[in-house]
């Protein structure tokens, strides 16, 4: 009682006195920024929940490529459960001139069997659940589809649009659709139709790239029966999808996306643990006289000691419950930014975040601020008598541990594996040896020039070299944050331009498909016709990879995701009598006009993915049938040239013969928009892929994703200020004594005020040199190990990282420290220290 | 309970203190011996630097010693750890120091409550009250030490110490850094409290005129003890 009573009198007190706020803010930064992300990522998982079984809109599903058998839907019905078919494709619409790629959903009557379609059809208005999809000869649209067609929400409902040969009303604006889909991000918006109106639009052929799906729903006992038939008469290119089975990729890609996001507010902790810490340390400093006299006055060591804890657990809660608050705020921003990219609207966010956010702050305190506060209980009565015992040092070992403990539950219980906590945090004990090793060497080459400089440059160097310990942690501190700003706001950016510079500016940038055969003569003519050149059109051929050698492929047999999901997939083949211009056969050799036709040519990196080799046999399932051939070449495709290509070629001999549709790339130059829609109205089956939209998307889902990451980055960085002031506070009451004394010995303002300038411009250079280092040299292992660029030094980088670095540091330390230079000496000199 | 603490309030037999030094092994205090009565005013007075403090430490259980024993309040020091000498100390034993040490951050009432609170007394308020009106300072209660002088600090730290009833008081220079009036006030007050609340006093002091009015007068030169007239 009396320790509880004590705890809070003294925290008020301290408080009042300004003592803490350095801590607080610290504390309350590093809540803020992990409430924010449980709060984002509490909201985007139960998003998810909410649409739970709901997800594939049915009980089970039959997805195939073609069209589902029509012994499917009978046996269904027979068996007495509701069905409903789905077709699902990319293709373009035309309001007017304007053209929009959208990926086009069409459904039947009854759909969606499971979950709710939502749509409204005002502004503000709330969204309503719909009955079933939309009627014949309506269309209903994701909301961002109306402004990429220049239409205003909601007053553009009501336009007419073209899709194929037919004419649609846009009547809704979707809001919810059950099964959007297992792919986490859509590119195109969606365009939701009545089945009825496919034939019409012409868009629908059998060699049209098309997803169907068979959904049905009912008695569990009847799906069973029905899932136990499919089983045995599935077509080879189709599989069967359970509510159970479409979770966990979708779920697996938000938790890995929301988890990126915890663990990179971790680094604010890190950052923030550094502020703790070294406020901590000044908190034992100015306490020691306290708890000596309170000693002296017969205050036992573990009733200080409970004082301490119990006064350490009020602030967290206190400044937790604050920073908590804070932190479901920013949340929103978070999901201004790349909310919509999870779901079409997230549910408000639970409480649990915020006690995750207040756990994380008492953890973070008792790791990082206890050991030092700790040591208060030692303090030797005694001291009250001699000053100059001095004040009790935490081991460093002892911090260290308790604040790498404090660090490693925290990763563990963000990054939910502990695996991936382990890696990171070897991640980061790495890093950070690194940076302090480095800050470490700076310092002693600074402690090297100092004796040799003179005056006003001597003093700062020395302000700098004496107090190695809290120089290096502000250098390292602050070179994480320069190393984190780099990272995301420049070398993204070179990153983006190593690879734009590589591309020609002729690169093609729109592929035709679905191009059906007897459109390919005028299509031809139409192109040369309006000066779009004559450019290779190339059969495009869909097969599934059935076997290699004898073996079956069976995609969970693969370890690795993408070559799961090469497995899994239909693959486009082709057939040529000579390779593509940008091709280049690294083994065995291309088949000459005379040689058999049971031959494949296969792109290198599909072979390393699949275990392919030359020589291997290979068996295709296309269009009904076993397509098997020999592996004679393996080629090199450069993908990013943006021409056509295949994983798989065989002599016109092997597939000339098959369904084939036809696709081409071609280079539209600026303002041939008329000449698109133009085409777009003569060929209406034809899919014109915009290359340059498709990587503006692709782009705007980066930056925004990067975005992200800056807005919990920013905690970040401000975490770094606050290690600075923390390192200045630190430093404080020594500088007052020595300020008072270089005065009364006759040193002049100005003088002093250029040594602290001198001593705090030269930490950030340093700072500023580390983390600029940091930054080129991951972006230079970015660039060659994983994107194969060639990364350019970027000269600007190193201007603003270290001279950006040294201005911002060496302006706020000073003028954080000038208030002492406006007090009279004799009041430094009275404090005595 | 040993035969020589019956009837002294603080007694030392036979102390040394020894320290480690940069230039080996220093002995600041070479096997002394005090006994104080209950109610009886000792002043040392010595050198700078001649071992004073280091006395009133190891007096007050605040340090070990190397050598020798110590009774405080009848009970040997010797047995005891660290708390269980701060237990001894809770409310039985007052401090005065040169430099005031009140805490920064509490007000003077807060100040003279600490030891109260530490003690676990009922109603601590009203005896911190008074006792901060014994020293002439009830208006100030509320006030923060910087905003008080150096007499005024060192009243409030006089009435900390007086508050919970001590059985010794130990001062350590306390007018070290007054000037001689605002000492000679604080002097004044330090002994008449004393003498109405009975408490031995311990004063190191080494103004000459301070010592005369206390009852017995010890000289300590390097690290020795001996009367003085
Ligand atoms: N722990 C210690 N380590 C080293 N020297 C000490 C220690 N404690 C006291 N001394 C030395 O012992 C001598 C006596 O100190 P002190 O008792 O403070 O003297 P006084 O109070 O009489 O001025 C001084 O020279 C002091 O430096
Ligand atoms: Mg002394």
């Amino acid at each position: 009682m009396t320790a509880w009573r004590l705890a809070l009198r003294l925290l008020g007190r301290d408080w009042r006195s300004g003592e803490l706020y350095l801590l607080a803010a610290a504390l309350g930064l590093t809540v803020a920024a992990m409430t924010a992300v449980a709060a984002f990522g509490d909201r985007v998982e139960s998003g998810m929940q909410r649409q739970g079984g709901e997800l594939i809109a049915a009980d089970l599903v039959v997805d195939d490529g073609y069209a589902i058998p029509p012994g499917f839907v009978e046996r269904a019905r027979a068996l007495g459960l509701a069905t409903a078919t789905t077709l699902e494709f990319p293709s373009v619409i035309l309001v007017g001139d304007a053209t929009q790629l959208v990926q086009v959903k069409a459904v039947e009557a009854g759909y969606p069997l499971r979950g709710v379609l939502r749509v409204r059809s005002d502004a503000r208005g709330e969204d309503a659940p719909a009955p079933s999809g939309p009627p014949p000869g309506e269309a209903w649209a994701e909301a961002r589809l109306l402004p990429l067609l220049g239409l205003d929400d909601p007053a553009g409902l009501g336009a007419e649009i073209a899709l194929g040969s037919t004419r649609l009303r846009l009547t809704q604006v979707l809001t919810q659709e059950p099964d959007r889909g297992a792919s986490l991000i859509q590119l195109a918006p969606r365009l939701l139709v009545n089945a009825a109106d496919i034939p019409a639009s012409g868009l629908v052929t059998p060699v049209s790239r098309v997803r169907y799906r068979l959904l049905v729903a009912g008695d569990p006992g009847a799906v069973g029966a029905f899932r136990a038939w499919a089983g045995v008469q599935l077509p080879r290119n189709a599989q069967i999808i359970d509510p159970e089975h479409a979770r966990p990729e979708l779920a697996g890609a938000v938790a890995g996306a929301t988890r990126f996001l915890r663990l990179a507010s971790l680094v604010t902790l890190l950052v923030a643990g550094a502020a703790i810490a070294l406020a901590s340390r000044r908190l034992v400093e100015r306490q020691t006289d306290a708890v000596a006299v309170m000693r002296c006055l017969g205050a036992p060591r573990h009733l200080l000691t409970r004082i301490f804890v119990l006064r350490l657990l009020a602030l967290g809660l206190g400044v937790g419950l604050i920073g908590a608050g804070i932190g479901y705020g920013a949340q929103f921003g978070l999901v201004a930014l790349i909310g919509d990219l999870f779901a079409q609207d997230l549910p408000p966010p639970s409480v649990a975040p915020l006690f995750l956010g207040l756990g994380t702050g008492l953890i973070a305190l008792l790791g990082f601020a206890l050991p030092p506060l700790v040591q208060l209980a030692r303090v030797p009565p005694l001291r009250a008598l001699r000053r100059d015992l001095g004040t009790p040092r935490a081991s460093v070992l002892g911090s260290v541990l308790a604040a790498g403990l404090a660090l490693g539950l925290l990763v563990w219980w963000q990054a939910g594996e502990a695996q991936l906590a382990a890696r990171v945090l070897a991640g980061v004990a790495a890093t950070l040896l690194v940076l302090v090793g480095a800050a470490l060497a700076l310092i002693r080459l600074a402690a090297w020039v100092q004796p040799r400089t003179r005056g006003v440059w001597r003093l700062g160097l020395a302000g700098l070299t004496r107090r190695r310990a809290a120089a290096v942690l502000q250098i390292a501190g602050f070179g994480i944050g320069v190393l984190a700003l780099l990272l995301l706001a420049v070398v993204r950016v070179d990153l983006l331009r190593a690879w734009q510079a590589g591309l020609p500016p002729d690169a093609p940038n729109r592929f035709l498909i679905n191009i059906q055969p007897q459109d390919l003569d005028p299509l031809r003519a139409f192109l040369a016709g309006h000066g779009l050149g004559t450019p290779g059109v190339l059969p495009m051929i869909r097969g599934r990879l059935l076997r290699i050698n004898d073996h079956s492929v069976d995609p969970d047999a693969y370890p690795d995701p993408r070559a799961q999901r090469l497995a899994a997939r239909e693959f486009n083949l082709s057939h040529a009598e000579q390779p593509q211009r940008d091709n280049r056969v690294v083994a065995g050799r291309w088949w000459g006009p005379g040689d058999p036709a049971d031959q494949f040519s296969v792109e290198e990196g599909l072979a390393r993915t699949l275990g392919i080799n030359l020589g291997d046999r290979l068996t295709f399932w296309v269009s009904g049938h076993e397509v098997k051939a020999r592996v004679t070449s393996l080629r090199h495709v450069r993908w990013d040239s943006f021409n056509v290509n295949f994983f798989v070629v065989s002599p016109p001999g092997l597939l000339g013969s098959e369904a084939t549709s036809h696709i081409t790339s071609l280079h539209v130059p600026p303002g041939a928009e008329a000449t698109m829609a133009e085409l777009q109205r003569r060929f209406p089956a034809v899919t014109p892929l915009d290359v340059d939209a498709l990587l503006g998307q692709v782009r705007s889902v980066m930056e925004r994703g990067a975005a992200a990451v800056e807005y919990v980055f920013a905690f970040t960085l401000v975490a770094g200020l606050l290690v600075m002031l923390a390192g200045i506070q630190a430093t404080l009451a020594q500088r007052r004594g020595e300020h008072a004394v270089l005065r009364a010995l006759g040193a002049r303002r100005r003088d002093l005020l250029a040594a602290l300038a001198v001593e705090f411009t030269v930490a950030g250079l340093l700072a500023g040199l580390l983390g600029t280092a940091c930054a080129e040299l991951t972006g230079w292992m970015l660039a060659g190990q994983v994107f194969d660029l060639d990364f350019a030094f970027n000269p600007s980088l190193w201007a603003l990282g270290v001279l950006g670095s040294a201005a911002l540091i060496g302006l706020a330390g000073t003028l954080a420290s000038y208030p002492l230079l406006v007090r009279p000496p004799l009041e430094g000199l009275r404090r005595g220290g | 309970m040993t035969k020589n603490s019956g009837t002294e309030v603080a007694r030392a037999a036979g102390l040394g203190k020894e320290v480690e030094g940069p230039a080996g092994r220093l002995t600041i205090l070479h096997a002394l011996d005090l006994g104080v009565k209950p109610g009886e005013a000792v002043a040392i007075l010595g050198a700078s630097g001649s071992g004073k403090s280091t006395l009133l430490g190891l007096l007050a259980g605040l340090d070990q010693p190397s050598t020798g024993e110590v009774w405080l309040c009848g009970q040997a020091l010797a047995g005891l750890g660290e708390d269980g000498r701060a237990a001894l100390r809770n409310g039985r034993v007052g401090f005065v120091f040169q430099d005031f040490q009140l805490l920064p951050t509490l007000t003077a009432l807060e100040n003279v409550l600490l030891p109260l609170e530490l003690g676990g007394v009922r109603a601590p308020e009203p005896i911190a009250r008074s006792a901060l009106g014994r020293v002439g300072l009830a208006e100030r209660a509320g006030h923060y030490p910087r905003q008080l002088s150096g007499g005024e600090q060192q009243r409030v730290a006089i009435a900390r110490a007086f508050a919970p009833s001590p059985q010794i008081l130990f001062a350590d220079e306390p007018t070290g850094n007054l000037d001689e009036e605002t000492g000679g006030q604080v002097i004044d007050l330090l002994l008449g409290l004393r003498n109405a609340a009975g408490a031995a006093l311990v004063l190191v002091t080494h103004d000459p005129r301070l010592a005369a009015r206390c009852d017995r007068r010890l000289g300590m030169r390097a690290g020795r003890l001996e009367p003085l007239a």
